[in-house]
């Protein structure tokens, strides 16, 4: 397979949840495309939309429900798919690290029971063959074979995460999604889980990767692409560098310029955040959605903007960031 | 007035060993043998990992928790052994926490004005302008009392109720503020607020402030002085800027290389393994001669050998 094949596209996605008050529209028309090899960092507010991504490429489960779009995976419409098809590309196309993973391990089963099991679960059959496979990466995740002897609760959070990560990519995903893997996680252990997910693409052992994090910095380090979501939609895609050295939206700007970090200090400059909160995403009115809380709003902002081309692969979803120019001051 | 360059609550030589199991006893060393100083009109962070020790060192001078040894000095005064419900409470009036969860820091069933009564009958606080004096304090932390005092407190986000945590603490006019991972559950839209309002009312007031956290870019960001936390040792303290960008014990050197920056990436190529930072330290313990803490210039110290009077 090319390289600058797509293993993903997503044309003008919309998955809603279906609840008594009316549909959250968490996610409402996205569009993006992901390369083999590419690993699509994924950034945006709680509540804007990011890990409904992950479900609804994952398992659209009610109350989510699917609206109109496609979700091509290697061709195939996800959205089109029974759930025993789904199953079928499951680990081996397809395959998530949910969020929360770290706490869903069984207190009274082993290591090497849960991972059985589990496999299990997913039709395949947890043979002597695949156990020796899953001592071999033990190895790549630099965990020693006896952790499979081990009850959870003699792990810590950064060893049960590398359990998790050798188990989502048993198989050898073409796209591996990544929910919040870092987040309840040390900043020494942040730092290899993460870095850990680029060395798997690197070894092929993973395809191409979604790498959802609520955190620029660590997704910047080893992501090739970024997709900033803003309330449900696309605020801008492009090259990781392009977005964080020279964003173009008012919200990528607003949150690279609010993040702390080793060189700014109170007293020297006072970073602010984000005024205000994310729309309810249940009864959203029309015009771009981020117009509340922006600085440069105009009287076109109450009309939804279109997706826009910017460069080659960089996309924008704003009525005036031409007019903002790309100095990073403006 | 106290003078700044005085602290107001100096820990000297703290110890808290856990025990667990009942015939066969388990011993933890949940701090061991931490010093430090806290000052009005400063932050002090202290940053630490995950079981590295840094909310018992919250509890300990919080008095939630008593220590094996060592002692706590509050304005020169050993309160390391006060006991009984007026010495204890009289030393609340001068020191408050904030923690992690707002959410369940109050009682879900009391309206917020009905928390703030309590404060004074609690603490025997005589005031005959007691709404005056809550109005106040609320609108030091940027809350409209009107729009507050009558709520429950399900019905304000987390942040709101965070910064009544620290209203509640300047309606008793403390001198010490110990804040444990206060925004680790707030939206990253409200945290910046949160922060800045605790610096200003540390800069205004001259409140003496322990910052507990594991965000390194945020300790660095708010804090005059900062203390490394190592599996219950202090391995690094001294002026926030110098051990930032000077970090000198091989722990603190790797807690910051694992810092995400977006000005510069992560050495992929360098080997990294988190199991490995416990072997490296100790290597660095056994390699130097040194002993107890060097200064390696003007505050800032690096721990050279681990104390060896655990008991």
């Amino acid at each position: 397979m090319e390289d600058s094949e797509a293993v993903l596209e997503i044309s003008d996605l919309k998955t809603y949840y279906r609840v008594m008050k009316g549909d959250v529209k968490a996610v409402d028309g996205l569009n993006f495309t992901i390369k083999r090899r590419e690993i699509l960092g994924v950034v945006g507010e709680s509540g804007c939309g990011k890990s409904t991504l992950a479900y609804s490429l994952i398992s659209l489960d009610k109350p989510l429900q699917h609206i109109s779009g496609e979700a091509r995976l290697l061709g195939q419409d996800l959205m089109q798919l029974s759930k025993k098809e789904k199953r079928k590309l499951k680990l081996k196309n397809i395959s998530i690290i949910p969020q929360y993973a770290l706490d869903a391990f069984s207190p009274t089963k082993k290591i090497k029971t849960f991972i059985k099991d589990l496999v299990k679960q997913h039709g395949r059959r947890a043979d002597r063959d695949f156990m020796n496979k899953v001592k071999e990466r033990f190895q790549i995740v630099n965990l020693s074979t006896s952790v499979l002897n081990r009850y959870a609760m003699e792990l810590s959070g950064g060893m049960k995460q590398r359990v998790v990560m050798l188990i989502s990519s048993m198989l050898n995903p073409d796209l591996l999604i990544a929910d919040e893997i870092t987040s309840a996680l040390d900043v020494t252990s942040q730092r290899y889980v993460t870095t850990l997910l680029a060395d798997l693409r690197d070894e092929g052992i993973i395809g191409s990767a979604i790498f959802i994090s609520h955190d620029l910095a660590t997704l910047y380090q080893i992501a090739d692409r970024i997709l900033v979501m803003y309330a449900g939609r696309l605020a801008e895609l492009g090259g990781a560098d392009e977005i964080v050295h020279n964003p173009r939206h008012p919200y990528s700007r607003a949150l690279i310029s609010s993040l702390p970090r080793v060189g700014i200090q109170h007293k020297d400059r006072r970073l602010t955040g984000i005024k205000g909160t994310p729309p309810d995403l249940t009864d959203i009115e029309e015009g771009c959605r981020f117009r509340f809380r922006c600085q440069h709003r105009t009287s076109e902002c109450d009309a939804s903007p279109e997706m826009d081309q910017i460069q080659q692969r960089h996309y924008i979803r704003c009525w005036n960031y031409k007019s903002l120019g790309s100095d990073q001051n403006a | 007035m106290r003078k700044n360059n005085e602290p107001i609550l100096e820990a000297k030589d703290l110890t808290k060993i856990y025990s667990s199991g009942i015939i066969n006893k388990e011993y933890t060393v949940a701090v061991n043998n931490a010093s430090f100083e806290l000052y009005p009109g400063k932050v002090t962070s202290l940053v630490g990992e995950s079981g590295s020790g840094k909310t018992t060192i919250g509890r300990l001078i919080l008095k939630l928790t008593e220590p094996n040894s060592g002692k706590i000095l509050f304005k020169e005064e050993d309160i390391t052994d006060i006991e009984g419900r007026s010495s204890k409470k009289d030393y609340y009036r001068q020191i408050q926490g904030v923690f992690q969860d707002p959410f369940s820091s109050f009682n879900p069933l009391f309206k917020i004005n009905r928390v703030f009564d309590m404060v004074f009958r609690e603490f025997e606080l005589e005031a005959e302008n007691k709404e005056e004096l809550i109005s106040q304090s609320l609108q030091e932390v940027n809350l409209n009392p009107e729009r507050i005092l009558d709520k429950y407190p399900h019905q304000l986000s987390g942040g709101q109720l965070q910064r009544l945590l620290i209203a509640r603490a300047l309606l008793l006019d403390v001198d010490i503020l110990v804040a444990d991972e206060i925004i680790s559950m707030l939206d990253a839209s409200t945290r910046m607020g949160v922060l800045n309002l605790l610096v200003d009312i540390c800069r205004d007031k001259g409140l003496a402030v322990l910052f507990i956290t594991h965000d390194l870019n945020l300790g660095y960001y708010l804090s005059d002085d900062t203390l490394i936390l190592h599996e219950g040792n202090l391995v690094e303290r001294g002026a926030t800027t110098k051990v930032y960008e000077n970090p000198r014990h091989p722990y603190t050197q790797m807690l910051f290389e694992s810092v995400p920056d977006i000005e510069e990436k992560w050495d992929r190529s360098e080997e990294f393994i988190p199991e490995q930072i416990t072997e490296v330290v100790e290597e660095f313990y056994q390699n130097n001669r040194e002993e107890g803490y060097k200064e390696v210039e003007e505050n800032h110290y690096v721990l050279m050998s681990l104390p060896d009077n655990i008991g």
